[in-house]
């Protein structure tokens, strides 16, 4: 009789069920506590208020003409501030994608920055000095090997810092993906993978971006663990990303985080996603809204800024508005500025290019 | 004086610039153990350790890549890429990352390393081993592109890459790896980016060349002297920074130019090198410049490869034909 053959890894393993503490009503799951303590919840709802309020400030302006395309986070904002509030910035860094906005604040950018670069200023892509963080990244997945050698090079140091890398589901599917996970195993390098699973790539739904149940269950093959977590739950992504920053801390390694969650704007502002997205989609992840939640549970809790949140909407509209009269103020930037920074020391040739386009002997 | 072949230089400067800076670490597949296909890194991983000297799984992108965040994380990575034609995996991670994060960020980080790899052909390997791609490179804002051509200067302009502030593209002469010896000091020296190197003095036509096809030209030099041209043969050394000066004067002293050089003519670097010529020494010109260069086809198989990169007889005839020109 023949041997009977069977494939030992079967590709029919059901996806696991998110890891969740929160629900969409903001009530606490039996047993759950969270991990931040009440300072820790009003800083992180402050900082996804105030991505969100600036957010919708660019794209007001960025309507009337007056600031270049950018991606807002509408919808992803605890996935964010939940892996953001989990790291040290005197020492972790993180190395985000272009839909961060929240970490960047908390990793210490100041927003005028963020104006400027969407106002297409290069000044805007300024990393001030002390600020753990690789500037904005646009190639997608290109920002991956990077902070796999950043970790590794942080380890081989002797220091404790961990790096948090931030992409999509769209990005995971670029070789990048690949080619730093599998590095990041080898070395064992202190990294959070953080797979923002926001269900979009522009107009590419989740179900084409791959033929797998889900992406956390990748990470074994590296030979780290995965996490699949709700991402519009604050509490749980936070315990994950401390988790997972815990096992750097320890020398441990690499985790994938997969964080579920949902694009509720726009790819870009160059985008049209009325053309794409179902509107009974967009509703019932609107209904899980992460930041709405957060306030629901602060409500029943009782919190004393329970009802403190028109009064805070007051208050960050300022801080924003505050931000862009600094944006305001900063120099514009002259053609010289394509000439600078290109090198530590201009070259011949460019300084004969710079010569004969400003006019200089 | 001890003499050294490519290789053997490649090693010691390596080697010193490691002894001179902790921060300098070796990485890249077969490197460790092994010491590299080419052996340029023999014996340094039993030396410095595997922390120092890396062996990378296969994987070009993380491996240029991570080069760039272990930069930012204050080391000093030299990458190996095995075969030029394989850095076409982390082009993107050379072009767009390493050469612009100093650019893009005003400043604020920067990529001190080196990407090393051997180029060109002429010695039968496997198909896509011998591409030459310096102009393409060349292109990168923000990436320097080294060449040497001789053991002197690969020992003396790789120190030089690795302790310069911006990212450096190092290509080393396939070829000319064990072919190409010379005397070399046992000291630490560096030589400076930016400034052409003159191998033979004439007053009747200049040949610029680099890297492997130095010795190309050199050769080409003596078959015209042999029929009483005197050719001033010149090595860029650095194409990135580009020694315009020097290229100006050298091709003013003798007012007729061809230009060698292994990858395939149209956009080939030697376009820029002609653009600059008539553009900067036109009036000194008694004929049209020549540039002898692979055709504009693939890199072919190793069987038909002796046709298609430029030889000494095909630089010696154009050297004829730039002397006929009135």
């Amino acid at each position: 009789m023949a041997q009977a053959f069977t494939p030992q890894y079967p590709a029919d393993r059901p996806a696991a069920e998110p890891f969740s503490m929160l629900d969409a009503e903001g009530r606490l799951a039996d047993g759950a506590a969270p991990d931040l303590d009440g300072d820790g919840i009003v800083e992180a709802l402050r900082l996804m208020m105030l991505g969100r309020a600036f957010d919708r400030k660019c794209l007001s302006l960025q309507r009337q003409g007056r600031l270049g395309t950018f991606a807002p986070v509408f919808g992803q904002e605890a996935t964010l501030v939940g892996v953001a509030m989990a790291l040290d910035p005197s020492r972790d860094w993180a190395v985000p994608q272009y839909r961060e906005l929240p970490v960047q604040i908390r990793q210490g950018l100041p927003l005028e920055n963020v104006a400027l670069y969407r106002r297409g200023h290069p000044d805007g892509g300024v990393v001030p000095d002390g600020v753990r963080m690789f500037a904005t990244q646009v190639s997608l997945a290109a920002q991956l090997p990077h902070a796999v050698g950043l970790a590794w090079g942080l380890k081989m140091k002797g220091g404790d810092g961990a790096v948090a890398v931030f992409f999509g589901d769209g990005a995971s599917s670029e070789g990048d993906f690949h080619e730093s996970c599998n590095l990041a195993g080898l070395v064992d390098a202190p990294v959070l993978f953080v797979l923002q699973n926001n269900q979009w790539a522009i107009s590419t739904p989740r179900s084409i971006q791959t033929a797998g149940a889900d992406f956390a269950s990748r990470a074994p093959a590296y030979g780290f663990p995965g996490v699949s977590v709700d991402g519009n739950d604050l509490f749980a992504v936070h315990k994950a990303a401390a988790d997972a920053v815990a096992r750097c801390r320890a020398g441990r390694g690499a985790t994938l985080i997969e964080a579920h969650t949902y694009r509720m704007g726009m790819h870009t502002t160059a985008d049209d996603p009325s053309r794409y997205v179902d509107p009974a989609e967009l509703e019932r992840w609107r209904a899980r809204d992460p930041i709405d939640r957060v306030w629901k549970y602060l409500a029943a809790a009782d919190h004393p800024q329970g009802g403190a949140r028109e009064a805070w909407e007051a208050e960050i509209g300022e801080e924003v508005e505050r931000v862009f009269a600094r944006a305001d103020a900063h120099p514009p930037p002259g053609p010289a500025a394509i000439y600078e920074h290109v090198f530590a020391e201009p070259t011949q040739t460019l300084a004969r290019q710079r010569a004969a386009h400003l006019g200089e002997a | 004086m001890p003499r050294m072949n490519m290789v053997e230089a490649i090693r010691a400067g390596l080697r010193q610039e490691m002894e001179r800076d902790e921060t300098v670490l070796l990485m890249g597949e077969d490197i460790g153990h092994l010491g590299g296909v080419f052996r340029a890194t023999d014996g340094l991983q039993q030396f410095f350790g595997s922390q120092r000297v890396v062996d990378t799984p296969l994987a070009e992108s993380v491996i240029a890549g991570s080069a760039l965040g272990l930069a930012v994380a204050g080391w000093r990575p030299v990458v190996e890429i095995q075969f030029l034609g394989f850095a076409q995996q982390c082009f993107h991670q050379i072009d767009q990352q390493i050469s612009r994060i100093r650019f893009r960020t005003r400043g604020s980080h920067t990529a001190p390393l080196v990407i090393r790899s051997p180029f060109g052909g002429g010695v039968r390997t496997p198909e896509f081993h011998s591409d030459s791609m310096e102009h393409t490179f060349a292109q990168s804002s923000g990436l320097k592109v080294v060449m040497p051509a001789d053991p002197y200067d690969a020992k003396g302009l790789l120190a030089e890459a690795i302790r310069d502030p911006d990212p450096v593209l190092f290509l080393e002469p396939l070829r000319g790896y064990r072919l190409l010896t010379g005397e070399v000091p046992d000291d630490a020296y560096t030589v400076p980016f930016g400034k052409l190197k003159t191998l033979r003095e004439g007053a009747d036509v200049t040949v610029v060349a680099w890297s492997q096809a130095v010795p190309v030209a050199e050769k080409a030099a003596e078959l015209a002297a042999a029929k009483g041209v005197e050719a001033h043969v010149v090595d860029l050394r650095t194409l990135v920074p580009l020694d315009e000066a020097g290229l100006v004067e050298a091709v003013e002293r003798t007012g007729r130019c061809v230009v060698v050089h292994e990858s395939q003519a149209t956009a080939g670097f030697g376009a820029e090198v002609v653009s600059l010529v008539q553009e900067q020494a036109f009036y000194s010109l008694e004929a049209p410049v020549r540039r002898v260069a692979a055709p504009d086809a693939p890199y072919p198989m190793p069987g038909v490869e002796d046709w298609f990169v430029p030889d000494a007889a095909r630089v010696a005839a154009a050297i004829e034909a730039v002397m006929a020109d009135q």
